[in-house]
């Protein structure tokens, strides 16, 4: 018998619906056809001046020199800071769950903090902490000897000081999620292996990793997405400079968009930026999916908080 | 069931606050140190007009841009709000603006005439004058007189190739790590030693970029040598963090600014350093010319908008006042923009002022567009790609071209060319 | 003596991350209480400071305005806590518990709709909003982030393991379905509500680019927006953008340690479905 349609499941699902519709959805559809037009300032005041330009907005962006110097910085940072970021997590995983560890509830919220603080308030600490003569970063080199380093004023250090930053800032998220995958694998497995005479590098190996490769999908998956969406950290430490070579994707849309008002060049970019998320995370599935071993759909869907309030609050 | 409905109530609570400006109390918004201090000053307007009250709001200079326009299309714009000069024609062409010609023209205290004729030239858009000048700004040298005399310069350089060679010298004695600060991403400098040059920026009524004409380039390549030479650190903005230190250590002898320097210099560097900085007016190109810089500042204009039209028009008046004109000055150190204010002991035997008043008969605007904004924008960001190295001057200017050409696109479609090719640079001062 | 040597290797390893980690917010806590040396511009280390003095607290408070940042940032995540709870378990609890045509489709194209930036929605969100005056409210600010797809699937995911027969016995006694969803399944995703909550509520204080968009008026800023606003005007005022960042950061920290469990706890059991 089909559910009638006036069923009070329809009631329950609305309210939420009519938000994300009209306060996701519709914007998304607009964003589209924003992109297709001109809509810039002179529009604002009047909207003759208003013209549909077809496909022309992402023409002159694949002709703006400052798109794909953005598109490269947002890809350094992704493709650099995900795989670090992840490898800095799983190691503070495997430290943290180590049977001999203890105080590991200490060691885990200590190394979590960084998650929560406030995206904007960390860069503006870590602005004073990468200055080239009075910063904490500069200054602890210093004391093995590294001479100092002109990261926020250097193009060839400024998007690696970003990165350090966003690492230190994520690191403990994807930690958990690691803790949580490592304590699901099963003791005899270890016990089974060192039985066979396996030491411990090699129950990384053969035990280990290949538990926990779906947890490595699902982590790198998050993080991509997350990467993606650079903006505050350039925004507050350094404006896109030095010679833009911090200027990610975000930024450039935001500054397109409600800096100079081109708003139809500013959505091109975000269409775009949407296209390129989405190419990467289908590719990652197809790897995993070559891999074998998934799960069922819908406790995928409840685990991949992309673009909304954790990924905000937690990684971003 | 309570919690419920108490939860509800809150929401339905929060959801209806809007922005919490009060009825009958005048919105003005102001940049940066002057959004700081303005404060104190319409107390002393709010005791003349009693029952008027006036709410300061402050935005730093770097957001300052964006949050005005981003006001406009969300219909936020307060009453009135101070905005620098070369961000009217923008505005103006938005419609944004209220006219206030007739407004000056009706006003007891206010004349035109008292503005210097190159600042009130930046606030005018074809004839219709749009903001009154609240302070005025020009670029010219700060300092360290001290390092100049020691390596052999008892007055400041009248010519460019004077003033390579005080800093040649300088960086040769040792006295100074740096002959001139110059911070990468910012437009100001090359444009002024373009105008000195007598370059135009734009050509066909403002259209088309003009970057390349030999004009532009020698200016532009004579401040890359700058670089080159290694007489200006390749530092970036954020190094402008340590500018009053470095000031003081002797990192650099010359720093290309404006008036508000005088006041943060004075207040942020060590006492024993008080006698040893001046100002002066830029050096020339050939020393035959009188040396040209910016005409900037800052003006109050009114919203057009508004419903208050008569009390910010008085806001206006009041902070155009000699006194307060005065007042601002010692809170901050910004220039009065009105002639009978200079007349005060305080500014008429002030070294470091009397520069400016010198330099200030001699400034010329940039382009009246409303694109000019990214025009400078772009300019700043090859300048800083030239310096780094990344680029060749005719390449990045060419580009530059190209780059201006595509923003001025819109412009000419709406046909807003003045048609005039070959009009002389506007502004034109003195 | 090995396992020894692997606890102190172990242990030394982990000090010194906690310490690489703990660095800069303690940096961050101790410049905010050194006092300003020398017409400032530009912070010393060297050692700890002479006194330490709450000079730059004060002025945050008094003249910056920052108390009135930080009433903004609580009211408005509050607010949005409030009705996305609402909003996202009624959702999430229909998804999985209630029939009605198309539910499964719903749930396929909420899926998808994940990988979509919120950067996407800006521009034109912000247009919208305009024409319906509700910029530069608190409701521009509330209104997008009311429900939200991540949370709907968090409840989601929690109401599949209530047991169909404890909703079905509450129907056959003649309860409503919304008598029901208020006293059964709330109380049953009670964790889970939790900390959705505490997600929601941090998300929402932290928050940057769009209040950053929305909000014209100094008074209606939030936190991290009036950070930003600061640091343009004071980059040369280390201590006080310190101080200000410490304001920002402590309200959370102190909540995330007050419901650490749960907060972890979310994210792991999001974890462990993988």
């Amino acid at each position: 018998m089909r559910p009638p349609l006036r069923a009070p499941g329809v009631w329950f699902v609305t309210p939420a619906l009519a938000v994300i519709a009209a306060f996701f959805a519709v914007p998304v559809l607009a964003s589209v056809v924003l992109s297709l037009s001109d809509f810039d300032i002179y529009a604002v005041a009047d909207l003759r001046n208003l013209r549909f330009v077809g496909l022309r907005n992402y023409v002159e962006l694949l002709r703006d020199p400052l798109f794909w110097q953005a598109l490269a910085n947002t890809l350094y940072f992704v493709a650099v800071g995900g795989p670090l970021s992840v490898a800095v997590s799983f190691a503070a995983a495997l430290l943290v769950n180590a049977r001999l560890t203890r105080w590991k509830a200490f060691f885990r919220t200590v190394f979590f903090l960084p998650v929560v603080t406030t995206l904007v308030a960390t860069a503006v600490v870590w602005r004073y902490v990468l200055q080239t003569r009075s910063g904490l970063l500069n200054a602890g080199l210093g004391l093995v000897g590294i001479g100092p380093i002109d990261w926020l004023g250097d193009p060839r250090w400024a998007m690696p000081a970003i990165i350090l930053m966003a690492i230190w800032k994520n690191f403990g998220f994807n930690m958990v999620i690691f803790i949580a995958g490592l304590q699901s694998i099963p003791e005899r497995l270890y016990e089974a292996a060192a039985l066979d005479g396996a030491g411990a590098w090699q129950q990384l190996r053969h035990v280990t990793l290949p538990m926990l490769a779906p947890t490595f999908v699902f982590v790198v998956i998050l993080t991509v997405i997350g990467y993606c969406q650079l903006f505050a950290e350039p925004y507050v430490l350094t404006q896109g400079g030095p010679a833009n070579s911090t200027l990610s994707l975000v930024l450039l849309m935001y500054q397109e968009g409600f800096r100079w008002w081109n708003m139809g060049a500013a959505a091109a970019v975000a269409v775009v930026l949407f296209a390129i998320m989405l190419g990467l995370t289908m590719i990652q599935l197809r790897l995993r999916s070559l891999d074998g071993g998934w799960q069922s759909e819908p406790r995928r869907g409840a685990a991949v908080p992309a673009s909304d309030a954790p990924a905000r609050a937690a990684a971003r | 069931m309570a919690g419920a409905g108490a939860g509800a109530a809150w929401a339905l609570l929060v959801l209806g606050c809007g922005s919490p400006a009060a009825e009958g109390s005048l919105e003005l918004w102001a940049l940066g140190r002057e959004g700081e201090v303005v404060r104190e000053m319409v107390a002393g307007f709010e005791r003349r007009h009693a029952g008027t009250r006036v709410r300061v709001q402050q935005i730093p200079w770097s957001a300052a841009h964006e949050k005005l326009l981003t006001a406009y299309v969300g219909e936020a714009l307060p009453d009135l709000f101070q905005v620098g000069n070369s961000w009217i024609p923008e505005l103006a062409a938005l419609g944004a603006l209220e006219p206030l010609d007739e407004w000056i023209g009706r006003s007891a205290s206010l004349r035109a005439t008292d503005y210097f004729p190159g600042i009130l030239d930046t606030n005018v858009i074809d004839g219709v004058t749009y903001g009154v000048p609240w302070y005025v700004d020009t670029r010219l040298l700060f300092y360290r007189r001290d390092i100049l005399a020691g390596a052999g310069f008892r007055e400041p350089p009248r010519t460019w190739t004077a003033w390579v060679e005080a800093m040649e010298r300088i960086r040769a004695q040792g006295r100074a790590r740096y002959g001139i600060l110059l911070p990468l991403t910012e437009w100001q400098a090359p444009v002024v030693l373009a105008l000195q040059r007598g370059a135009a920026l734009l050509r066909d009524g403002d259209c088309y970029g003009a970057f390349s004409a030999p004009a532009f380039r020698e200016a532009f390549e004579f401040y890359v040598d700058l670089f080159r030479r290694g007489l200006a650190p390749g530092a970036g903005e954020i190094q402008s963090a340590n500018l009053y230190r470095d000031f003081a250590t002797g990192y650099f002898t010359f720093y290309l600014s404006g008036p508000w320097s005088i006041g943060e210099f004075g207040r942020r560097l060590p006492p024993a350093l008080r006698e040893e900085w001046a100002t002066a007016p830029l050096p020339s190109p050939d020393g035959v010319k009188p040396p040209l810089s910016l005409a900037g500042g800052a003006s109050l204009v009114i919203h057009r908008g508004t419903r208050r039209k008569q009390a910010a028009w008085q806001l206006i008046e009041y902070l155009a006042e000699p006194a307060q004109q005065l007042h601002l000055y010692r809170l901050v150190g910004d220039l009065p923009s009105g002639r009978r204010a200079w007349e005060d002991p305080a500014l008429a035997r002030n070294p470091h002022a009397q520069a400016f008043w010198t330099q200030l008969q001699h400034v010329r605007s940039t382009p009246k567009i409303p694109e000019w904004e990214r025009v400078a924008t772009k300019i700043g960001r090859y300048a800083e790609l030239v310096v780094r190295g990344a680029m060749a001057t005719p390449e990045a200017l060419g580009a530059l071209d190209g780059e201006v050409d595509a923003v001025l696109e819109k412009r000419r479609w709406l046909g807003r060319c003045s048609g005039r090719a070959g009009a002389p640079p506007h502004g034109e001062a003195g | 003596m090995r396992r020894i040597a692997r606890m102190a290797i172990l242990h030394v390893l982990l000090v010194l991350g906690a310490l690489l980690t703990l660095a800069p917010l303690g940096w961050m806590l101790a410049l905010s209480l050194t006092p300003v040396v020398d017409g400032g511009g530009g912070a010393e280390i060297g050692g700890l400071p002479q006194h330490l003095t709450l000079a730059h607290y004060r002025s945050l408070f008094s003249g910056l305005a920052l108390g009135r940042a930080i009433f903004n940032s609580a009211v408005l995540a509050a607010t949005v806590t409030l009705i996305a709870l609402l909003l996202d378990s009624m959702a999430g609890y229909a998804l999985a518990k209630l029939r009605f045509a198309g539910r499964e489709r719903l749930v396929r194209i909420m899926l998808g709709a994940l990988v979509i930036p919120a950067q996407v929605t800006m521009l034109p969100l912000f247009l919208m909003l305009k024409e319906l005056g509700l910029v530069n409210t608190y409701a521009g600010v509330v209104i997008p982030g009311m429900a939200s797809i991540f949370g709907i699937f968090l409840i989601r995911q929690y109401a599949l393991a209530i047991p169909d027969t404890l909703l079905d016995a509450a129907r056959i006694d003649g309860a409503s379905e919304w008598r029901i969803y208020w006293s059964i399944v709330l109380p049953a995703c009670r964790p889970i509500l939790v900390t959705l909550a505490l997600f929601t509520f941090m998300g929402t204080w932290n928050d940057f680019m769009w209040p950053l968009i929305v909000l014209m008026d100094d008074e209606m800023h939030t936190l991290p927006v009036a950070l930003a606003s600061l640091i343009g005007e004071h980059a040369q005022d280390p201590e006080l953008m310190m101080a200000g960042a410490v304001l920002a950061v402590l309200p959370v920290v102190v909540l995330f340690m007050a419901f650490q469990r749960h907060y972890i706890a979310g994210i792991m059991s999001g974890a462990l479905k993988e």
